[in-house]
């Protein structure tokens, strides 16, 4: 269903702001966002985890209310759940005591649709997502892509204008995963899915080059508008295609570029949020840390083309992104313009043998990670060298919610771990100097 | 069979006591005393009802098992219904949250017969003069034994709804009803289940000491199982006892095969990992209703009716109730809270007031005393239950085969009713001189051992294969194997288990302090038997005095022991 010049205005986002906890003076997710769509196009929001997409998206479904700002459906603000939109969820979320039939007629029984015509347009969407001779199944019954089948016919079921559809193939295996998107695409082109727009999350770049016609690319916290791409490739998109892979390249490239005057030095060096012992930090462990190292190792220079490199080791950019900015902060590596380049220290941890890559990653440890640097302090300072955690995870709480301070938390003790700095106590979630 | 554990939910509070117990314990004693009080005075010349005379001839037995089983049906439908309204209430609402949940857990901490000791006269006086009254009596105990758990199980469950599946019903535009029918009561069945047919196992138990009771000038005498066995108990009649255990065999059997093995099979549908199982629970009167015909074609109409009820919407949206934020929101909170405070201060100006009416303090501590004497008991009782159960169950457990067809009987023995043992036990004390503080002891015991082994048979059962290869493959063995593979692998198990036992003895010391048997009466010293005694006297204070000195040592116990090996067990040792 391909966009006309009068197309209709469809939703329009406007200065949304989100913040979470009570009364919106926790972190901030999402941070005066505006977007419109328009009837006849499919958009992107492509992000990574924890650029508040997934909370765009509720804001739009009337699920979640923004802390600031507003979303108009047809000119109208959205209060409670918008019912022009319908929405895909990437766990299915299908209900496991209903079967393929009756978890596509919820909608419609939700709002006591007669039975005859809840039948007919049941069977018209079963029909239309290819689920035919499925009907009495239950969900455990399927595999993973016919699930997503099921989650897809109950959206379509309703005849909404706007179909959301957050990260829908993520779940999916790769082969699956691409058959499904050609099927949408399929459909979409021919005009035979009744909606009239298309409104998809996403933290993978390739997908959302092949499907959208618009992309709209999102920082992280908090998520912010930083670029929006249109896409005029035909019609089946080739992946092959050098126009394509250049597109992928160059949102590559923009995701990875910093911020004006956001220099390696001045930002504590990884892309993360926060500052100082504030920042927050992603549970990275120290295996990916060194596997990565070896691998850029092996390239010219120590310097790889981050699309490259991720096809290589089949990762995706959620996957890729924290590992790089880890090395980044702790300095064993340098992320510029797409690419990734071993720094010296990074180049000697992958040479180094096991007790010569602990000495040297517990230095950069102290100098780059001031969380882990304040715990060494307070346990060299204190005469029983000992501290409990809570200490650390309330201090971090002022700075961050409870999940990313345990998460911080988390990966800091691993790496510490590994570094042997010190020791942790599970079980009285005590910080104690090993000497002790 | 997917391994059942029971388990007794406790809501996540951090502290092991905090301001909401005192309240909630405050309020039940509060209304216990109105309640006594009032009743006393309304409906104190109540006379005794007419007995009806139980027949020992065995062939009166089918129509007393359908009387007693038809008081468990009644009660398990309170139970429900109860579980829907105040679950859903302490999920749905922050404000009644703080209060419901504390006082569901002192609840479930009160004795069961204390409930019908405390309340009989007034529910006899709900029906004057008529057998409804007793009736009324004999359902309330039976509703008592079945509804703490059931509502808890539930609880847990609504508040542990997947978000994803919530936003699908949001998104969808369901109405709450037709959330709660779609989503909330399908997603905790399974659980609900599993907890109705323990509560039931536990409800045999009650309902017969509940058909004959006797409270004061005021006794009940329902035709039933029960009371069958109370008259042959009195008339020291070894054959009718037998026919009794016969009856209550057949009875548990028939429900567990009619009811609960079909609902058992038709919830595991209800379960949410998308996986299927491998070993579905199975049911022969399930698959019989599926396959036949008529079954069909009587079961579409009223699936189709139901699915219509459970669909149904209003015609005019009803106004959402506004979420209260700011001002607001604190403005209601403090309304609520002062709500709250005064009917707690209120429970105790009563209780201050008929503590310093009816008793004195050295009475309260020597009932604390008393409390001490059985704790004594149940202590040591777990603990040589634990030092027999454990090793047999593991030992069971760990053979698929034998397991399969022992873990049916040990909940079916966890159902059979103490009093059938009187005589037994009686006959032996007496015959062999023995010390009734010491031999009474056992019948406590008797009949929530088998928690401690079906729970450890479960935990063997569930223990990982490879680990177990592992252990064989290093060559541990003895008592390493015990400390370092089997023990930690089966502790929230076992814990699960203790917990359940040191509960519902308790619960038993009321029926097994004190024993009857003919013109023999044998008494121990204990906190069950003052409250028994009490009970008996129709001395209300007292019983509610014995009663609150029990609560709290359960709850304490509860808080201080059980709760954190949980926790621990829960940490540490779960394999997913």
């Amino acid at each position: 269903m391909p966009k006309t010049p009068d197309a209709q205005r469809l939703l329009q986002v406007e200065e949304v702001r989100m913040a979470y906890g009570a009364d919106g003076k926790g972190p901030l997710v999402l941070d005066g966002v505006d977007v419109a769509i328009d009837e006849g196009e499919i958009v992107s929001l492509l992000g990574r985890s924890g650029c508040g997409k997934s909370s765009l998206l509720r804001i739009i479904a009337g699920l979640l209310k923004p802390t600031n700002g507003r979303a108009l459906w047809q000119g109208v603000p959205v209060n409670g759940p918008n019912p022009g939109v319908s929405m895909v969820f990437q766990s299915f979320a299908l209900f496991p005591w209903l079967t393929v039939d009756e978890n596509v007629e919820l909608g419609l029984e939700a709002h006591r649709v007669p039975a005859a015509e809840c039948a007919k347009r049941a069977s018209e969407a079963i029909d239309l997502i290819g689920l035919g001779g499925f009907e009495s199944a239950y969900p455990k019954e399927l595999s993973g892509g016919m699930r997503q089948r099921v989650g897809f016919a109950r959206a379509l079921v309703v005849h909404p204008d706007l179909l959301l559809m957050d990260e829908p193939f993520s779940a999916l295996d790769v082969l699956t995963a691409e058959t499904m998107r050609t099927d949408i695409i399929d459909l979409w082109i021919e005009g035979r899915l009744p909606i009239r727009s298309i409104l998809m999350v996403t933290h993978n770049i390739e997908e959302a080059v092949l499907m959208s016609d618009r992309i709209l690319i999102l920082s992280s916290n908090p998520g912010r508008i930083i670029a929006e791409i249109k896409i005029t490739l035909p019609h089946p998109r080739n992946r092959d295609d050098p126009r394509f892979r250049q597109q992928v390249d160059d949102i590559y490239g923009r995701m990875t570029a910093r911020a004006p005057g956001d220099k390696a030095g001045e930002r504590g060096g990884g892309g993360f949020p926060g500052i100082g012992v504030g920042m927050s930090l992603p549970d990275v462990s120290t295996n990916e840390l060194a596997g990565l190292m070896e691998t850029l190792s092996a390239y010219p220079n120590g310097r790889a083309d981050l699309p490259a490199l991720a096809e290589e080791l089949n990762f995706e950019v959620d996957d890729l992104f924290p590992i790089a900015e880890t090395l980044q902060l702790l300095r064993f590596a340098e992320l510029a313009e797409g690419d990734i380049q071993l720094t010296p220290a990074g180049r000697r941890f992958a040479d180094a043998d096991l007790e010569e890559r602990k000495q040297v990653f517990a230095e950069h440890l102290i100098a780059y990670v001031p969380l882990a640097a304040l715990i060494k302090r307070v346990l060299d300072e204190r005469p029983n060298h000992r501290a409990r955690a809570a200490r650390f995870s309330e201090e971090l709480e002022d700075f961050m919610s409870e999940d990313y301070a345990e998460e911080t938390l988390k990966a800091v003790v691993a790496w510490c771990r590994f570094a042997e700095l010190f020791v942790y106590d599970e079980a009285e979630q005590t910080f104690s100097l090993e000497a002790a | 069979m997917r391994a059942p554990v029971l388990r007794r939910a406790y809501p996540s509070l951090r502290a092991p006591f905090n301001i909401w117990d005192f309240a909630a314990l405050a309020l039940i004693l509060g209304v216990f005393i109105v309640v006594s009080h009032g009743a006393h005075e309304t409906f104190a010349p109540l006379k005794s009802l007419a007995h009806t005379p139980i027949s020992l001839d065995p062939w009166r037995l089918p129509e007393y098992a359908l009387r007693t089983s038809l008081r468990m049906i009644a009660g398990m439908i309170a139970s429900l219904v109860f579980t829907f309204g105040y679950a859903t209430l302490a999920a749905k609402s922050r404000h009644a949250e703080m209060v419901l949940i504390p006082l569901l857990d002192i609840l479930q901490s009160v004795p069961v017969l204390a409930f019908l000791s405390i309340t009989l006269v007034w529910l006899m006086g709900l029906a004057p003069g008529s057998v409804l009254g007793a009736e009324f009596a004999s359902i309330f105990t039976v509703f008592t034994a079945q509804a703490w758990n059931m509502t808890f199980s539930f609880y847990q469950s609504l508040k542990t709804i997947p978000k994803d599946l919530d936003e699908v019903a949001a998104a969808f535009g369901l109405t709450p009803w037709q959330k709660f029918w779609r989503l909330e009561a399908p997603y905790g069945a399974p659980a609900l289940i599993w907890n109705m047919m323990m509560s039931m196992a536990g409800g045999w138990f009650f309902v017969t000491a509940s058909e004959a009771f006797t409270v004061g000038a005021t006794n009940i005498n329902l035709p039933g199982v029960g009371a069958y066995i109370a008259a042959a108990n009195d008339k020291q009649d070894y054959a009718a006892i037998l026919w009794a255990v016969a009856t209550m065999a057949a009875t548990i059997l028939i429900f567990d095969q009619l009811v609960f093995r079909p609902l058992v099979a038709w919830a595991e549908k209800f379960h949410v990992e998308l996986t299927a199982s491998s070993d579905p629970p199975t049911s022969w009167v399930l698959d019989l209703m599926r396959r036949t015909r008529l079954m069909a074609r009587v079961g579409r109409p009223i699936g189709a009716a139901l699915r219509w009820v459970a669909s149904y919407r209003p015609a005019v949206a009803l106004p959402r109730a506004p979420s209260l934020t700011g001002a607001a929101g604190r403005t209601f909170d403090a309304i609520w809270f002062a709500v709250v405070l005064i009917l707690v201060g209120f429970a105790g100006k009563e209780i201050v007031g008929f503590v310093s009416r009816e008793l004195n303090w050295r009475e309260v501590g020597h009932v604390v005393l008393l409390g001490f004497y059985t704790l004594i008991r149940v202590a040591v009782l777990i603990a040589l239950a634990s030092l027999i159960w454990t090793p047999v169950g593991v030992w069971i457990g760990l053979r698929p085969k034998i397991a399969e067809r022992v873990q049916p009987v040990a909940q079916f023995l966890a159902a059979f009713p103490v009093n059938l043992l009187y005589g037994v036990v009686v006959s032996v004390i007496i015959a062999g001189g023995l010390n009734a503080n010491v031999f009474l002891s056992p019948l406590m015991i008797l009949g929530t051992q088998w928690y401690i082994l079906f729970n450890v048979i479960a935990g063997a059962a569930a223990f990982p294969t490879d680990l177990k290869q592992a252990a064989e493959s290093f060559g541990v063995k003895g008592w390493l194997w015990w400390r370092t593979v089997i023990g930690p692998g089966i502790l929230p198990y076992f814990v699960t288990g203790a917990l359940t036992a040191s509960g519902g003895a308790w619960n038993a010391a009321i029926v097994s302090e004190v024993v009857s048997w003919g013109p023999h009466h044998l008494r121990a010293a204990g906190l069950g038997a003052y409250i028994a005694d009490a009970s008996t006297a129709g001395d209300v204070p007292r019983v509610v005095l014995g009663v609150a000195v029990m609560s709290a040592f359960v709850v304490a116990l509860n808080r201080s022991v059980w709760k954190p090996l949980y926790a621990l067990a829960e940490r540490k040792y779960r394999f997913d």
